[in-house]
């Protein structure tokens, strides 16, 4: 077939994936334009493997069916609290097979790219594997984190800037090595391994907190490397959809900054977990001791809630960590019967990645119209009776707002703090992760319930019950 | 030669503008499947993917090319399946009606 007509699928496929990105504007289409995106993609496969000459098929068909075996596994057994990592997971293979078409295109014999080609033609090449290589070892060592099979704390060493900065220099010099000389086939090797060790130096001195940041960085770049590797092979269908995925990453990497009140610049390279265990013990542990915060039993605060009108629950990781958003829900159902108005306040940093903590609530069949993000809820807050904090403690810290002083000071926050009533559900009094301590915790109207938080839960449902 | 890079480089700039105004219209609630449904997207280097390992041209790109299909379709059908499987879950309050 023509050539040009082929495209014409690749552009149908990339309508299919803008429509599909479109439907997913609101939760009742998206399903449905997921499934758009997906046909699009089936279009763009079946035209490629039909219509441009595939001359071995033997390895196309055992590449696409290994492929989709494990990734038809993946999705299928992956849990949703694992999400962030099979995010990770995703960005990493899409980028390391974006390096890998740009490096056979360049090793090829038959194709227009490498020896001979005009320069501008290897400096695709050379930012494809770049950004492709980058992404690929980066993902990975972001997946290790977030798996916990490596530390997941900012890993720090001397001269660590200089080290990348120096790295990066090298790696551009050799792009532009290559250009100039593409004979110079051993520049491609150095290439590929300098990229590949930039990805995991770039990604190791990123604290488990700033993770979300970088999974929505190294999506973007996915799609970067797709859009470079258009740019290889001459393919506007590539060169769209990368150019799709690049803006969403980078939007959403935008978003995360900004609810963690951080520029990009100090989450890549301002190693904010390692600096934040120095500052919090001290600061903290001496607040605790001076001030006083009042307890409250399950029995009442059951009571509490069963009589208000308005109950908000702001949740945290916490939440999902002691696998408690099934009795919230049915606490929440609960209370709804009495007809007490139930919402859900979502902090964007809320879980491990955006939107993660709306999912794993949907997961426990709570509606999404209750799930409401900081901008629409905080007004709220003023007239809501209770909010239950379950597992959240940096995203409530009104410090946040009035302490200078405080490492977090300018993060946008759930302004809890404005309702009539607060009970923080928590372990003990000791610092939470980040090691900051909270001011909520010693307000007038905060109470606080100690236990885990699933048990505390099934008791409130219990308690719940009971009240007349 | 050089005319089809600067019309790729059209291209994609304009592309990065739809995307940021379509993805911009995204309520927070859905950014992680948008994540890795936008992941399943960026799986359409599977196209090349498939031209280099269907090519035969040399044993060594061969493989690559090999390698890269799998990769790539470990994140087309991963990333699609799993954005489904959340997506499935985004329900209103059971038993009301649909509005």
């Amino acid at each position: 077939m023509n050539p040009a007509l082929i495209k014409l699928f690749y552009l149908l496929a990339a309508v299919m994936f803008i429509v599909g990105l479109k439907r997913l504007s609101s939760p009742r289409t998206a399903r449905s334009g997921n499934w758009v995106g997906a046909i699009g993609m089936l279009i763009a496969i079946v035209a490629t493997a039909l219509f441009t000459g595939i001359l071995t098929w033997q390895m196309v068909i055992i590449g696409l069916i290994v492929g989709s075996l494990i990734g038809g596994f993946l999705a299928k057994t992956v849990k949703m609290t694992a999400m962030p990592e099979m995010v990770a997971l995703l960005n990493g293979f899409g980028g390391g097979a974006s390096a890998l078409v740009a490096a056979a295109e360049f090793l090829s014999p038959t194709s227009e790219v490498g020896i001979g080609a005009p320069f501008h033609i290897n400096l695709t090449v050379g930012l494809s594997v770049f950004v492709g290589a980058l992404t690929f070892s980066g993902s990975l060592v972001a997946f290790l984190k977030l798996r916990e099979w490596i530390t997941g704390r900012a890993v720090t060493y001397p001269l660590q800037k200089t080290i990348n900065a120096l790295l990066v220099l090298a790696t551009l010099t050799v792009v532009v090595g290559l250009v100039l000389r593409p004979e110079m086939g051993w520049l491609f090797a150095i290439l590929a391994g300098l990229s590949l060790i930039l990805g995991i130096l770039s990604v190791i001195p990123i604290g488990g907190a700033d993770m979300p940041v970088v999974i929505s960085l190294l999506n973007s770049y996915s799609g970067i490397a797709a859009a470079m590797t258009g740019f290889v092979i001459n393919n506007e269908g590539l060169v769209v959809s990368g150019a799709l995925v690049g803006a969403s990453g980078i939007i959403l990497t935008q978003i995360m900054c900004k609810a963690m009140n951080r520029s990009l610049t100090n989450v890549l390279f301002g190693a904010f977990g390692a600096t934040v265990q120095q500052i919090g013990p001290a600061g903290g542990a001496a607040a605790a001791g001076s001030k006083t915060y009042r307890e409250i039993t399950h029995e009442d605060c059951a009571m509490m809630l069963a009589y208000s009108k308005l109950v908000v629950v702001a949740p945290g990781y916490g939440l999902a960590v002691a696998q408690a958003q099934h009795e919230v829900r049915e606490l929440a159902e609960l209370l709804e019967k009495r007809g007490v108005e139930v919402k859900y306040a979502i902090h964007p940093v809320a879980g491990r990645m955006p939107g993660h903590m709306n999912v794993l609530l949907a997961e426990a069949n709570v509606p999404y119209d209750q799930l409401l993000d900081m901008e629409t809820i905080n007004p709220e807050f003023d007239h809501t009776d209770v909010v239950l904090v379950i597992g959240a403690n940096d995203v409530v810290n009104p410090a946040a707002r009035n302490d200078t002083s405080s490492p977090i000071y300018g993060m946008p926050i759930l302004d809890v703090d404005h309702a009539q009533n607060v009970i923080v559900l928590k372990r003990s009094m000791r610092p939470g992760f980040a090691g900051i301590d909270n001011a909520l915790f010693y307000e007038p109207r905060t109470r606080m319930l100690f236990g885990d938080a699933k048990d505390s839960m099934k008791k409130l449902v219990a308690e719940t019950k009971h009240v007349e | 030669m050089i005319a089809e890079l600067v019309g790729l480089l059209v291209v994609f700039v304009l592309a990065m503008f739809v995307g940021f105004e379509v993805i911009t219209k995204v309520p927070p609630t859905l950014h992680t499947p948008l994540m890795s449904g936008s992941n399943a997207i960026s799986g359409i280097t599977i196209i090349g993917a498939l031209i280099v390992a269907g090519r035969g041209d040399s044993r060594v790109t061969s493989w690559l090319g090999l390698i890269a299909v799998i990769f790539a379709m470990i994140n087309v059908v991963g990333g699609f399946l799993v954005t489904d499987r959340m997506l499935e879950m985004f329900k209103k309050k059971p038993g009301e009606k649909r509005s």
